[in-house]
């Protein structure tokens, strides 16, 4: 037997059965029952070489259509700087466990504190943990951190504006936890203040969580929700889009509690949806509520400075089912990625981002509206992504675009068309995108 | 490894930028949104070059240790060798640049290889369906414990709300159970290690809704009794769910779904190759028997008559736990893997894997306790330091492995021992790999007898030494703010 990943030689097997007073191999599986083991052959792909594994992706790639995309709905197509991935396959970083053991970990601790300062700085929150697996688990999350912030309140309201997604999620998890939900609906496509009202006077709700930017690509307008909410001891939750938050109001601003969300919108590829990395910061009165890994900074007995994980008291190796959750892993890699990329942006390069999403997206929007085809919904702010409605099929549309290689109007569960426009997007790109809808 | 001071914000200078962006065509930007839709305050983000980027991070690098820098012996967590191979896979254009809702048709090679993984860790574990949308271990494992829930809650059953969990199970078992808003009743484990089919019985009810166990369990060793438990559970009307932490001594002998389990998860990250990255991302799938296929969470990928590939959602699922398909970019890489092994050599890993653990075992028992003698699988579990008369620590012993080049195996867990050290060879180690780690070990045993201090005070030549974590827990500082306001 020769095989890259086995280093064993026959003679070295011998040798170590020998140590172990063994004849064989089969001898070391001579505990379990005979009924389960397994004899046949596994109905499996035979070893195939890396030549050949290449040639496997090849055929893989060739029916796979990359297109430009002029679609939002939870994953954005951002410019991804060069540098990143070349920092990431550093196999110190790559290769690495969770960073149990500090004193060979620094690395890995030290850019996950620079991750949460820099997503506290950008949500204006205080403190971030080391980052969710994605924006939706992270609200889930952020729902459950909500109820245990609050104690005896019983339920939690969501915007009806917070994208589909994350919103099926929170509901698969609430339904298992036993959380009630409750929705507040939205007047013209922002989240009404005078429903939540209605449902804050029960007295048993927790918090509500509102998008910053909601399904429809509207800047909410939150004036007053804080004052409202905490005057009944719920607190304020949005889920908000990282990037975007660089131009527009914080979470913090809008005087929120705890804001999640998801961070793919920071320079990550599109990735067919994964992996991306979710995020949770917080006001510091509730960090002994916040779940998952943080990073603190300390010193050594020499007094070096250090970072360590941190408040561990939380977590499920120590409190097991009393746990604020059963997360025991980050995103690790994911928040170098956006550490890395806030680095190189830095203010001024997400600001650029943001005007280059704005003018695209207010250009396609202006554009679109010409044709004659569409009519606005809502009348709101928006920034990079937008809905309208349509007198075209939009199957029919989705497909002329998908000819001359463009994705993009989504069809929403209202029936509306929605559009996204990114820094990425050329004034050609557009042009070709209208043709298809003026031959219409 | 080299100790290197600065974080990122320290190399910040007003005025540098390390992006690249064409030239803006537009003609209108942010400042005409409304004022008071704008952020006011300042972002602390810093202003770097990129040299000064790559540099800075490079530097980072240089305070961490990798697979590839040597020995893990990290138990539990499979430290395998991450093949290359699958990074060269996983970093193919034309799926990173795939947008998640674009049409089933212009998607077809990334749903075939999802559907391709999914069948392939459905026949190595002899389930009949997976879903590979669940992030990482413990988010299989609450997808896991849903789906168990759906099923009976399907039945009209909505009595089960207990779920069994054995005392040497992974902190995060009854922690996934609480969040899936299932009672945790714990049973003990007998003399031998394996659980006490006694003590089960007496929990068995028709408010259970079922057990989660590890086999191999955290000590390493092989439920014998497993056929016997899983009639009884089944008996119950209970369903076995299989942490599939320690899956990878199975690989080629036997597939949990033989044994009589009814849900599984595999860490893709351990098994399977998929680089750990410092805590993630990693891959949490999620395998059922037949009787559950229709509660797996959706999206899920199908193949259709003509042989074409489509998502879909069932409304039987037991609901939604990720946004699209998981972390996609991971499973290119197991896929990468399990083509690199094939049916020929996947025989051999868990053997492997299992002889490495058994060599150490075996070498190292007159020096450390071994509280449970016989074979193991791939990992084991000592209970301190044999020959003790100064009283160290397993933490003293971890740390002065850092000393001698390794990382440390897994301390302080299971809990069913005060000093556990459990250590996780996997089968990419080399015999002379594991003679110089033996020989280490029996060194660091020498040293606790003629100069404890040595253990104490370890480690001693790693870039920063033992950390005072009572005080990080005290006064937490979290973000750099907060450390310059400290420091000011």
């Amino acid at each position: 037997m020769s095989f890259a990943f086995f280093p064993h030689t026959d003679e070295d097997i011998r040798l170590m059965l020998e140590r172990i007073g063994a004849n064989s191999l089969d001898d070391l599986y001579a505990d379990l029952p005979n009924q389960v083991i397994y004899t046949q052959e596994y109905d499996l792909p035979s070893a195939h070489s890396e030549e050949e594994i290449r040639a496997r992706f090849a055929q893989l790639e060739s029916k796979n259509t990359p297109l430009t995309v002029f679609a939002g709905c939870g994953a954005y197509d951002h410019y991804a700087p060069s540098v990143i991935p070349y920092l990431l396959q550093r196999s110190e970083f790559i290769t690495a466990y969770t960073p149990y053991q500090a004193e060979i970990a620094q690395g890995t601790l030290r850019y996950i504190f620079e991750f949460q300062s820099m997503i506290a700085s950008i949500t204006g929150m205080d403190c971030a943990n080391a980052s969710m697996y994605d924006g939706a688990t992270a609200a889930a999350e952020a729902v459950m951190m909500a109820l245990a912030c609050t104690r005896k309140k019983t339920r939690v309201l969501v915007a009806e504006t917070i994208p589909d997604a994350v919103r099926k999620v929170i509901e698969t998890y609430a339904k298992y936890k036993g959380i009630q939900i409750g929705f507040v609906s939205h007047v013209e496509g922002n989240t009404d203040i005078a429903h939540l009202q209605q449902e804050l006077s029960s007295g048993d709700v927790a918090a509500l969580l509102v998008p910053c930017l909601n399904k429809y690509g509207i800047i909410e307008d939150l004036t007053g929700f804080a004052e409202v909410l905490h005057e009944k001891k719920a607190l304020l939750m949005n889920y908000a889009d990282p990037s975007a938050l660089a131009v527009i109001k914080t979470p913090g601003e809008w005087g929120a509690d705890i804001t999640c969300g998801d961070a793919q919108t920071l320079g990550m590829p599109l990735n067919f949806g994964g992996p991306y990395v979710g995020f949770l910061a917080c006001r510091k009165e509730w960090v002994r509520k916040l779940p998952g890994r943080i990073v603190g900074a300390t010193h050594d007995v020499d007094g070096k400075r250090a970072f360590v994980l941190t408040l561990q008291a939380r977590e499920q190796h120590i409190r097991r089912e009393k746990a604020n959750s059963n997360i025991c892993s980050n995103q690790s890699l994911m928040a170098l990625y956006v550490t890395i990329y806030m680095a190189l942006m830095g203010p001024e390069g997400l600001k650029q981002v943001n005007d280059m999403c704005y003018g695209a997206a207010h250009e396609l929007y202006d554009r679109l509206l010409q044709t004659g085809r569409f009519t606005p919904v809502f009348h709101k702010p928006f920034l990079k992504e937008f809905v309208l409605q349509t007198d075209l099929n939009i199957a029919t549309l989705q497909d002329e675009l998908l000819k001359v290689g463009i994705f993009g109007a989504l069809k929403t569960e209202e029936g509306y068309v929605s559009f996204c426009a990114t820094e990425r997007r050329t004034p050609e790109e557009i042009d070709k995108l209208i043709q298809v809808i003026q031959k219409m | 490894m080299k100790y290197y001071d600065k974080l990122i914000f320290e190399v910040s200078r007003p005025g540098r930028t390390g992006f690249s962006l064409p030239r803006n065509p537009w003609h209108s930007h942010t400042a005409q949104l409304p004022e008071h839709l704008k952020r006011n305050t300042p972002t602390l983000l810093p202003e770097v070059s990129e040299p000064d980027v790559v540099r800075h991070y490079t530097n980072l690098s240089n305070m961490n240790f990798g697979v590839d820098t040597g020995f893990y012996p990290l138990g539990s967590c499979t430290m395998k060798y991450n093949p290359k191979i699958n990074e060269e896979m996983a970093a193919l254009q034309t799926f990173k640049s795939l947008h998640p809702l674009q049409p089933d048709k212009t998607t077809q090679g990334a749903l075939e290889l999802y559907y391709e993984l999914n069948r392939t860790l459905s026949q190595i574990t002899g389930m009949a369906e997976c879903t590979l949308n669940p992030f990482a271990g413990a988010h299989g494992e609450l997808t896991g414990l849903m789906i168990i829930r759906q099923y009976h809650l399907k039945r009209g059953d909505t009595e089960r709300t207990k779920i069994i969990v054995p005392d040497s199970a992974h902190g995060t078992n009854p922690a996934s159970a609480a969040v899936c808003g299932l009672q945790v009743v714990e049973v003990n484990s007998s003399t031998d290690g394996t659980i006490d089919i006694e003590s089960l019985k007496s929990v068995l009810d028709h408010t259970v809704a079922g057990i989660m166990m590890t086999n191999p369990n955290t000590l390493g060793l092989f439920e014998t009794h497993i056929l016997e438990i899983a009639q009884l559970v089944h008996d119950c009307g209970g369903l076995l769910y299989y942490d599939g932490a320690n899956m990878n001594p199975l690989l080629g002998k036997c597939r949990p779904g033989d044994m009589g389990f009814d849900v599984l998860h595999l860490n893709l990250h351990k098994t399977f190759s998929t680089p750990h990255g410092g805590g993630g991302p990693g891959s949490g799938a999620v395998g059922v028997a037949a009787h559950l296929t229709d509660y797996l969470p959706n999206p899920r990928v199908v193949k259709l008559a003509d042989g074409t590939f489509a998502t879909e959602n069932n409304p039987e699922a037991a609901g939604q736990v990720s946004s699209f398909l998981g972390n996609y970019g991971v499973l290119m890489r197991a896929y990468t893997y399990i083509l690199t092994l094939g049916k020929e050599n996947i025989r051999m890993a868990g053997p492997l894997a299992t002889l490495n653990a058994n060599y150490i075992k075996e070498s190292l028992k007159q020096h450390y306790k071994l509280p449970i003698l016989g074979v193991c699988k791939h990992e084991f579990v000592f209970d301190g330091l044999l020959d003790n008369p100064n009283n160290l620590t397993t933490l003293d012993v971890a740390k002065r492995l850092l000393d001698y080049g390794y990382h440390a195996p897994t301390i302080y867990f299971p809990l069913l021992f005060h000093q556990s050290i459990m250590i996780e060879p996997t089968e990419t180690e080399s015999k002379e790999t594991i003679d110089e780690f033996i020989n280490i070990m029996k060194v660091i045993a020498e040293e606790a007898r003629t100069s404890p201090e040595t253990l104490q005070h370890a480690p001693h030549h790693t870039p920063v030494r033992r950390l005072d974590e009572t005080t990080a827990a005290k006064t937490p500082i979290l973000t750099f703010e907060e450390l310059t306001n400290v420091t000011q």
